[in-house]
């Protein structure tokens, strides 16, 4: 896809965005204005989740500004039902599953799709759906099964994929969709009274394709500030200045300060095209239950694409990792360090739950960087 | 020779064989030790006493890749590994695996660009050995070497040498290699300008012992980065390792590749890099003499090694331009599968 054009020494110029002195005095400005204020900030994005850490922001930052990790990894989030669906797929005689290299050494119930691909059933990690419909051709002999999920950024691609599939009349494919939308997990994280948050650092990724408006509603019902931010050090320290800014002074609202990826509107090409492939489910999310339309299904006129409708699979009984509470994780309720599991019997080699899992993972990034 | 690819035949020990070694592995590498047709090379080896012995296997898919290939990384792998002791490299063994079917011309072509590696690292190739699996029981071709060197009087480098005070140098831009071959790989291929870095760096290292005779342990960040080799000097030598992130010298292009991929440059391999730690004193004149050798250009001081705080375990710490730190971890598991 779009990589094989991609020229890696053409991108933006990262260094203004990393000038230690426009850093330097951003910090010091949240300093003042947070003063003795205790403000929990939460971001829902895991890459801004990867890189707070490897910026090292919360050794810089003061006691008072907490940032908590939302709901942000796309693979943290899936249910353990969906993950154990998934690895009864692989277990299938003359089926391919095709996924992301971070589901692989996600845990089931039971045991992950790395330990079944060692078992010796054939699970592919691919870099893009497109990779899918290739295996699939070049095996047609074999059902090829992409395991999907993703967030608002990634659904496009899998539409475009399935639509593909479709011109193609690719008779061996088809694809698990765990796929998931924003909005509806931070209705529940704002709504939630264990969880005390001041604002949200809003995904820069989803909000490509997303726009503002879906998330209005923070200001609308909850009162709550959220400012759309971007990946580099001073894009994230700017979201965190203006969204201490706006609890200090009472006035929430919601912000682009990504503007050079971001358009208030959106992309509509891209939601287009996810609607026509999609429509939204109730998704049960580990750790938030079940949310209603917060999932997307494959439309019942393509449903010949749908995993889930053409293989009948027999999946395990679910069974919660015990001690784990990557739920309370993702729910913001404590920080990585609060889970009695972290870094004594879970580490990123023998993880327990999904979050020390994923290279997105708060675990993970918590354990990474932490200084 | 009429053939085009590898047959079973060529892994015989008969005719085949002694074809193929003949006009692949003796005409590239030519060395008199080879060419006397006994079972064991042998060569001199000046009695200092004590030797250095090291061995590598080679395994990288795919085989050619910008800025080098399979059997020029075989060579300057090992060679790099002998020389971090501080010893003068002299002589190479190399066993290919060789998958039947696999194209001869690209065979002689990892035999001269060894060869070439090997007249570049001033060392000889004096004995080999040839197996031929079937196909579909190995990828192509994985080549064996072990390197031999010598090791001057009153040298004695280890990891464990490191002290608080000391000075981290690298030779030159980390994470070359690994995104090289990263952008190669069937699924993922990207354009760049990046090439792999595999070079011969016992010139160098020569270079830094005669500059700075004081120098603790040297060591190539190959699987796993400068992650895995700070690391490993923190935990031999019990000390906490402090780097400055904007010391590090990395390529434009890399960085914008591991900003795409996920990865970091620190945790990429590298296949011609060298990393030394060296006493106070003699830091400055380790660095000039690294940046006078052909692949020391862009050295750089990194950092430092710190006492270890009561109560710490060995790390190595990250600090930021704007005086953040963060811990710098090994890599936990896999991230560009078999790049070496």
């Amino acid at each position: 896809m779009s990589m094989s054009t991609t020229r890696t020494d053409q991108t933006i110029d990262f260094a203004a965005f990393r000038d230690p002195h426009v850093v330097r005095e951003l910090i010091a400005r949240i300093r003042n204005r947070v003063g003795e204020r205790q403000i929990n900030l939460m971001e829902v994005c895991g890459t801004h989740t990867m890189s707070i850490g490897r910026y090292g922001f919360r050794s810089v930052l003061p006691p008072g500004l907490k940032l908590l990790s939302g709901p942000g990894c796309p693979v943290c989030v899936t249910a353990n039902r969906d993950i154990d669906h998934a690895i009864a797929l692989a277990r299938l005689d003359d089926v391919i599953v095709a996924t992301f290299g971070d589901m692989m050494r996600v845990p089931g119930s039971t045991t992950s799709l790395a330990a079944e691909k060692a078992a010796g059933r054939d699970v592919r990690i691919v870099y893009s759906p497109l990779d899918v419909l290739d295996l699939a051709r070049a095996h047609p002999d074999r059902q090829v099964v992409f395991i999907s999920v993703g967030f608002e950024t990634t659904t496009p691609a899998m539409a475009a994929c399935l639509l593909e599939a479709a011109d193609r009349a690719s008779d061996n494919f088809s694809m698990f969709c765990a796929n998931k939308m924003t909005p509806a997990a931070l209705r529940a994280i704002a709504g939630d009274p264990e969880t005390r948050i001041d604002g949200f650092i809003l995904p820069g990724h989803v909000s490509t394709i997303t726009g503002l408006s879906p998330y209005r509603f923070l200001v609308d019902e909850f009162g709550l500030p959220g400012v759309v931010t971007g990946f580099e050090p001073t894009d994230i320290l700017e979201g965190v200045s203006l969204l201490v800014d706006m609890v200090a002074e009472g006035k929430p609202a919601i912000v682009n300060a990504y503007r050079r990826g971001v358009r208030t509107e959106g992309n509509p090409v891209a939601r287009a095209l996810v609607d026509q492939v999609f429509e939204p489910v109730d998704a049960v999310w580990r750790g938030l239950g079940t949310l209603p339309s917060s999932g997307l299904r494959i439309k019942p006129e393509l449903s010949r694409y749908d995993a889930a409708v053409r293989f009948d699979v027999d999946t395990e009984t679910t069974v919660e990792p015990a001690g784990c509470r990557c739920g309370d994780v993702l729910r913001g309720r404590i920080t990585p360090e609060g889970c009695p599991l972290f870094d004594r019997i879970c580490t990123p080699e023998h993880a327990v739950g999904p979050c020390m899992v994923s290279s997105e993972g708060s675990c993970a990034a918590y354990f990474r960087y932490r200084s | 020779m009429t053939d085009a690819t590898v047959l079973m035949g060529h892994g015989s020990g008969g005719q085949m064989m002694k074809r193929l070694i003949d006009e692949i592995f003796l005409e590239a590498f030519d060395a008199p030790e080879l060419h006397a047709g006994n079972d064991a090379g042998v060569g001199e080896l000046p009695a200092t006493g004590r030797i250095a012995l090291s061995t590598d296997s080679f395994v990288v898919t795919p085989q050619f890749f910008p800025g080098g290939d399979i059997g020029r990384l075989a060579v300057c792998g090992t060679v790099n590994d002998v020389a971090t002791s501080g010893a003068h490299v002299r002589y190479l063994s190399c066993g290919f695996i060789l998958e039947e079917g696999y194209p001869l011309d690209d065979l002689r072509t990892i035999a001269r660009s060894m060869a070439e590696a090997a007249r570049e690292a001033d060392v000889r190739i004096v004995t080999g050995d040839t197996k031929v699996v079937e196909r579909g029981s190995a990828d192509g071709v994985y080549i064996n070497t072990t390197g031999v060197g010598e090791v001057p009087a009153g040298i004695c480098l280890s990891a464990g040498a490191c002290t608080p005070g000391d000075v981290i140098l690298v030779s030159g831009t980390l994470g070359d290699h690994g995104i090289a071959i990263m952008s190669q790989r069937e699924g993922l291929a990207f354009d760049t300008d990046i090439v792999s870095d595999a070079a011969p760096l016992n010139h160098l290292i020569a270079a830094v012992m005669q500059a700075a005779p004081r120098t603790r342990c040297f060591r190539d960040p190959t699987r796993g980065g400068l992650a895995s080799t700070l690391n490993e000097f923190a935990e031999a030598s019990r000390v906490a390792i402090e780097i400055d992130e904007d010391a590090v010298p990395v390529r434009p292009a890399v960085r914008g590749a591991c900003e795409m991929l996920g990865y970091d440059p620190l945790q990429v391999a590298n296949e011609g890099k060298m990393v030394a730690v060296v006493p106070e004193q003699e830091a400055t004149a380790a660095l000039e003499a690294m940046r006078r050798t052909r692949y020391g250009e862009q050295a750089a001081i990194i950092g430092r090694v710190r006492e270890l705080d009561r109560g710490r375990e060995p790390h190595v710490r990250v600090r930021t331009g704007w005086g953040a730190t963060r811990i710098l971890d090994m890599l936990v598991g896999e991230q560009l599968p078999r790049i070496c």
